[in-house]
């Protein structure tokens, strides 16, 4: 590696890096689109092919786009626009109108939104915003003065869609499908969606408007392409300013990728998710131990990166806790197994962890009643334990029920890391009798 | 000027004198005149035929205008009845169809009405009260009045067109015992309503108050009282008025002649003031002989310029001799232009012109602005004008001195209504203008839109640029305001919110560039496809279409209401049968084959709140705007007082299950009115579940819905093809097996047509990737597949290795319990011996409760919260086969 600095004439190290930095943060955190769409063409063409009937014959059209989270809907959408954007006959007639389920939480909100990304509102000064009734009339009013051939057609792009569906009665679900379906002003409404089972949420009459499209964005990824893709995605383009480090950098990636503990790496996260964001956080991770006295990604980074993003949360919590709650951790994990899943009190908790310091009290004292009490509380802060269902707030604090929220394997997995902990509580942890 | 209802007063109603004579056919006494009296009071008015009566109507502000033909009462004697001819006002006419009037009309305007579809036998205990109607010549202008008590008669409606009132039809309709208003200048001085001004004065009033008022209004109007007093204070005025005073006494037909007539008899004052326009026709006559080289018969149209200094000048007396010459050459060039035009005063009813003038109004309503504003230079032309207008000038301005003299407070306010008329008149006179008059507009904007908009629009348009002038021109803006609200009202004080915005409705932009035509057969074939195409004819829906029609058509010649009760699943075509349905019957009544009726509709799902169809219909029904709960009193009122005049009404409500409350009582009200003796409404109810009257609707909602129903039947697979076929129309783009396919298949899951034509449409798009000519049998199939294919077993087969262990995990688990549902930890157990099995690294809880979500988002899993972890239950979105059926296949 330090051959490799000293031979770099053209541009200092640092810079270099920097650069790298700039690019790759660019692709993993901006969602900057892929330049073609991989995997998915088929469903590129076909809502190219229907939003360019939408502005060029002025058809009428209604999609839903349905995929799991990261499966790229928003890339697909974007890039097709995109794509119809170049060309002048779309782009300018095409309106868009972006709606978000997140955001406009009802009719009346998203009514308003439509209104003014549509630039309707200065038409008639403030009365648009009185009521919704108002608005509502309004706005279909201005859809059904257009009609196919003269007015331009309005791209509604309706993000988390089945939120909208849990608006009331579906009014902007069913007037927007049924201006789809009528002659009026011409319309494409796009859906985007992770819900399978979106068409069941569309209350019948708006269903039978809707026209059924969907277009399903299932990834088929081999790990193969996978590899392949992480190559792509560190790879530096051929555009980098020193060309040189671009190459050094890139065969890196190469051996990166071919390596055996790298490569086991990859497999577990492609077996845990193939989305294109949880592969960007990996990434992402290995990029910022990057640096000019570390100039390459290296398979010992790919393992710290992923092991940080695999890391337990909630395992990783109990390190910081104090013996005496670790202790009491543990009680509940015996009285787990003995009542299998009951929930708990604090009494019950206390005896059990008095059973404990009666048959090893070598090294623990007992604690007052308070103190436990204390500790106890400190845990249902943290929420690693919680009031079961149904117990209510009268009972007296050391009689509430509780449980657990924990799972056994995350708590023998905490008492092997945990520092110094006394070895009798890890026998007693191990077994209830130690 | 208030009305005395019965809800005030209680008016006792005695025949006037013995029965004149007794009807043998229809059992009815004939009576000459009938007494109106008000308890408590001694005064009585008395109503005989040929009289104008006001006759309590829905509207209490506006009473219903008529002529009493006949009296008579049944066997008994128990019933009061009169035959009326009746007469519309400006409010009656459906404010869709006073466009076709091309003008703004007057707010005591009164159409004589030649339609048929209102009886014209009333109770004779709804008379209120006499009332003075005039006939007034096609072209001449409005006399300017303070008095409400004064209609006006130009055109007669027939609920399509306005025509020139016939004078012969008004003569011919005349009894033989009393005249009507005269109809100049042919019609000999008539006596119109005899008791004019003294019934007026002793019309039993309960109020002082109101009974001020009413003996006040004559004397401030032209009227005989204040002719007297213009008398005496004749003396008062200036040197011009001898030379009046001295032509007076020239002939004998002169005014002065007539003011002892009217003193001396003071029963006539209508008859007089129609010899006053005569007089004013003849001189004008003269005038336009030597004016206009190229006189025509119309004389009539003639007055119209004449009059209009001559009203406009009587404000200024006192300014004569400062006017400016110019304004003078315009007013002849239009005067000419007048001549030109068709005679008898038609030109304003034939629609090319109609059209014409309206779509010139909006530019030239500036031109009007500054005719305005040099009011005073018009009066120049007067100076210029004939010796003999000049004349009947000075006898005007007479008159209008003695009554600004003691009321000089009033005068803002009479000039403002000048200058209303002023408007109106222009309005007029520029729709014959040349286009050359267009240089008059204002700005480039308006007389873009101005010809962007068509006919239709002109209304509305009106009402925007309205908006915009009323900055530059706030004058103009007010007057119109004005005349608007007085044309719904005409009796308000004052206007109101002005309803400036009230049709302003804007629209999504015009595209850059023309939509593409289809280009080939395909094209077409997909264009013709869309569920939003509109076919020639609804097949497969004849036997419906003809109940509804027979239905609707029956309540409608019958002039009664009921209710019907539409229902059928989603696509069944009910909305379009019932909208082709009106289509045809507009069409019918638009050949006279049944009266006329007014359609409209409603739609549960675009409203937002059940109360708001209440709203929705006064606006659709009047236009006028209101909240819901003063739109459901108006529509209460409307539907349950007898208005003999009233149309039927159709109403279409879709989406009746919308309209739902918890008390119901916005479809209490919607089958109830129907159920009314005068409403004259025809409900008709579409929803989807056939038993919605059993389910949903309490009992006395349900009763009045009737049993009148009928449902819509899921289309068959062969009604599907035929639609498809017939949408085509023999455009060869689809395989006959193909098209069964389709339609078996839709005709199996829903019958719905949409869903068959959406269908069609996708396998148009697959066939013209693949490059064939003719859709067949494989793209059907690809397309039926994308539509109908559940999406599960795919997105099972898609997700990532833990996500499908963790499916198998739950599965076991679900076996292990014998339950349906198992809790994330349970699970978790399960999950990480698989993960074992497969050789895999066993998943921490974190990795495993992402899987878990992931699966939960895409609702391949239901989820609880996921704030409780690990103790979350899990259950299953799909069938255990179906996940094992996808996950064996891998």
């Amino acid at each position: 590696m330090s051959k490799r600095k000293a031979k770099d004439a053209h541009l200092p190290i640092g810079e270099c890096i920097n650069q790298v930095h700039q690019i790759l943060r660019k692709r993993f955190c901006h969602q900057q689109l892929p330049d073609k769409p991989e995997g998915v063409e088929a469903q590129h063409k076909h809502l190219a092919e229907l939003l360019k009937r939408t502005a060029v014959h002025g058809e009428s059209n209604s999609v839903l786009i349905v995929g799991p989270r990261g499966s790229g809907k928003t890339m697909l959408l974007r890039s097709v626009l995109r794509e119809l954007s170049q060309e002048t006959e779309v782009q300018k007639n095409l309106l868009q109108v972006h709606l978000n389920g997140l955001l406009q939480t009802d009719d009346r909100i998203a009514l308003k939104e439509i209104t003014r990304q549509l630039q309707l509102e200065n038409v008639v000064g403030d009365r648009v915003f009185g009521s919704f009734a108002e608005n509502l009339t309004f706005l279909l009013d201005a859809l059904k003065k257009g009609d196919r051939s003269s007015s331009r057609p309005v791209l509604f792009v309706l993000d988390e869609f089945d939120l909208f569906a849990c608006h009331k009665n579906q009014t902007l679900l069913y007037n927007l499908f049924d201006v789809a379906q009528s002659a009026q002003a011409p319309v494409a409404v796009v859906g985007l969606t992770c819900r399978l089972d979106v068409l069941e949420l569309l209350e019948k009459r708006v269903k039978s408007r809707f026209s059924h499209r969907q277009i399903h964005l299932l990834s088929k990824l081999t790990f193969p392409q996978y590899l392949e893709r992480v190559r792509d995605q560190l790879s530096l383009p051929d555009d980098f300013l020193d060309g040189k480090f671009a190459q050094e950098w890139n065969a890196a990636v190469t051996t990166l990728c071919e390596d055996r503990s790298a490569e086991e790496v990859l497999q577990r996260h492609f077996n845990s998710s193939t989305d294109f964001r949880s592969l960007h956080t990996l990434l992402m991770l290995c990029l910022s131990r990057v640096s000019v006295a570390r100039p390459s990604i290296t398979p010992a980074d790919l393992l710290d990166a992923s092991r940080l993003c695999l890391a337990d949360a909630n395992a990783n919590m109990l390190h910081g806790l104090s013996i005496l709650e670790l202790c009491l951790i543990i009680a509940m994990k015996h009285l787990n197994d003995v009542y299998e899943g009951e929930p708990f009190n604090l009494q019950m908790v206390h005896n059990e962890f008095k059973k404990f310091l009666q048959r090893k009290s070598n090294s623990m004292y007992n604690f007052e009643q308070p103190v436990i009490m204390k500790a106890f509380e400190h845990l249902q802060q943290l929420e690693l334990i919680r009031p079961a269902d149904g117990a209510s707030a009268k009972t007296q604090r050391e009689f509430q029920l509780m449980r657990l929220m924990l799972d056994h394997g995350q708590i023998m997995e905490a008492l092997q890391k945990y520092p110094q902990c006394p070895t009798d509580v890890k026998q007693w942890a191990m077994s209830a009798f130690a | 000027m208030k009305y005395f209802t019965r809800l005030r007063v209680r008016r006792i109603y005695e025949w006037r004198g013995a029965a004149l004579g007794f009807n043998r056919k229809l059992q009815t006494y004939e009576y000459g005149s009938l007494s109106i009296r008000v308890e408590g009071l001694p005064h009585s008015t008395v109503i005989s035929a040929g009289q104008h009566i006001l006759i309590e109507g829905d509207d209490d502000d506006n009473p219903y205008v008529a002529r009493v033909v006949r009296l008579f009462a049944d066997e008994s004697g128990a019933q009061k009845k009169a035959v009326v001819q009746w007469y519309v006002r400006v409010s009656e006419v459906p404010p869709g169809k006073l466009k076709l009037l091309g003008r703004n009309p007057h707010p005591q305007e009164v159409f004589f009405y030649e339609g048929r579809s209102c009886e014209d036998e009333v109770n004779a205990e709804s008379v209120l009260r006499p009332v003075q109607v005039r006939h007034l010549d096609a072209a001449a202008p409005f006399p300017v009045s303070e008095d409400g008590d004064i209609f006006y008669v130009k055109l007669s409606w027939d609920s399509r067109t306005f025509r020139p009132v016939d004078p012969s039809l008004l003569d011919a309709s005349r009894p033989p015992c009393r005249s009507l208003p005269l109809s100049p200048p042919s019609s000999p001085p008539a006596a119109a309503p005899a008791p004019g001004g003294p019934a007026r004065r002793a019309l039993p009033t309960p109020d002082p108050a109101v009974m001020r008022g009413a003996m006040a209004t004559p004397a401030s109007s032209r009227k005989p009282g204040a002719e007297a007093e213009s008398l005496h204070s004749l003396t008062k005025l200036s040197a011009s008025k001898c030379l009046s005073a001295k032509r007076r006494s020239a002939t004998c037909r002169t005014p002065g002649v007539r003011k002892k007539l009217q003193l001396s008899s003071p029963d006539d004052p209508a008859a007089l003031r129609d010899d006053v326009l005569q007089q004013l026709l003849e001189a004008e006559l003269e005038k336009g002989r030597r004016s206009a080289a190229a006189a025509s018969p119309s004389e009539p149209l003639r007055i119209t310029h004449s009059l209009t200094p001559l009203r406009r000048t009587s404000r200024t007396p006192g300014r004569h001799d400062d006017f400016p010459l110019t304004p003078c050459s315009v007013r002849r060039r239009e005067s000419q232009s007048e001549t030109d035009s068709p005679p008898a005063g038609d030109d304003l009813s034939s629609p090319q012109l109609e059209s014409s003038s309206s779509r010139r109004r909006v530019a030239l309503r500036r031109n009007h602005a500054t005719f305005r504003e040099t009011t005073s230079t018009k009066r120049k032309e007067v100076q210029t004008g004939t010796e003999p207008v000049l004349e009947v000038l000075d006898e005007e301005e007479e008159k209008n001195c003695a009554l600004r003299i003691p009321r000089r407070q009033s005068a803002l306010k009479v000039s403002s209504r000048i200058r209303k008329q002023l408007n109106l008149l222009d309005d007029r006179l520029s729709s014959d203008e040349d286009e050359e008059e267009e240089e008059f507009v204002p700005s480039r904007k308006e007389l873009q839109s101005d010809e962007e908009e068509d006919d239709e629009g002109d209304e509305e348009e009106d009402e925007e640029l309205k908006v915009k002038k009323s900055r530059r021109s706030s004058s103009s803006a007010a007057s119109r305001t004005k005349q608007k609200t007085s044309a719904r009202t005409p009796r308000k004080a004052g206007p109101k919110t002005p309803r400036t915005h009230h049709h302003a409705t804007p629209s999504i932009p015009n595209r850059a560039q023309p939509a593409r035509r289809p280009g080939n057969i395909l094209e077409e074939a997909r264009a013709r496809l869309h569920v939003s195409a509109v076919p020639e004819s609804l097949p497969c829906r004849e036997q419906e279409f003809q109940d509804i029609y027979s239905f609707v058509e029956s309540k409608v010649l019958d002039g009664t209401g009921g209710c019907m009760y539409v229902s059928g699943v989603p696509g069944t075509g009910k909305t379009a049968t019932v909208q082709e349905v009106m289509r045809c019957l507009q069409h019918a009544a638009e050949q006279d084959e049944i009266p006329p009726f007014v359609f409209i509709q409603i739609n549960g799902m675009k409203m937002t709140d059940p109360h708001q169809a209440y709203a929705q219909i006064l606006q659709k029904l009047t236009g006028q705007k209101a909240t819901a709960d003063h739109a459901a009193a108006l529509l209460e009122k409307r539907f349950s007082h007898p208005a003999p005049r009233k149309e039927t009404t159709v109403l279409l409500v879709d989406e009746l299950d919308l309209l739902w409350t918890r008390k119901q009582n916005v479809m209490y009200n919607l089958f109830d009115w129907p159920t009314r003796r005068h409403a004259r409404l025809v409900v008709l109810a579409i929803a989807n579940t056939m038993d919605l009257p059993e389910r949903i609707l309490i009992n006395r909602v349900a009763s009045r819905l009737g049993l009148t129903r009928m449902s819509f039947q899921p289309y068959s697979f062969k009604q599907l093809q035929q639609i498809v076929t017939s949408r085509l129309n023999k455009l060869k783009a689809f395989e006959d097996d193909a098209l069964q396919i389709v339609s078996r298949k839709v005709a199996a899951l829903s019958g719905d047509a949409r869903r068959c034509l959406d269908i069609c449409r996708r396998a148009t798009e697959i066939c013209e990737r693949s490059a064939a000519q003719l859709v067949g049998m494989s793209h059907v199939m690809q397309a039926l597949d994308e539509m109908f294919s559940s999406p599960y077993i795919a997105a099972i087969r898609s997700a990532s290795t833990q996500e499908q262990l963790f499916l198998r995990a739950v599965i076991a688990e679900f076996r292990r319990l014998g339950l349906e549902e198992a809790t994330f930890q349970q699970v978790l157990v399960q999950h990480q011996a698989l993960c074992r099995v497969e050789g895999l690294q066993p998943v921490g809880v974190s990795e495993g409760l992402a899987a878990c979500r992931r699966l939960g988002a895409c609702r391949l899993l239901l989820l609880e919260p996921s704030r409780l972890g690990v103790l979350q239950r899990v259950r299953l979105n799909v069938s255990q086969d179906d996940v094992l059926f996808a996950l064996k296949a891998d």
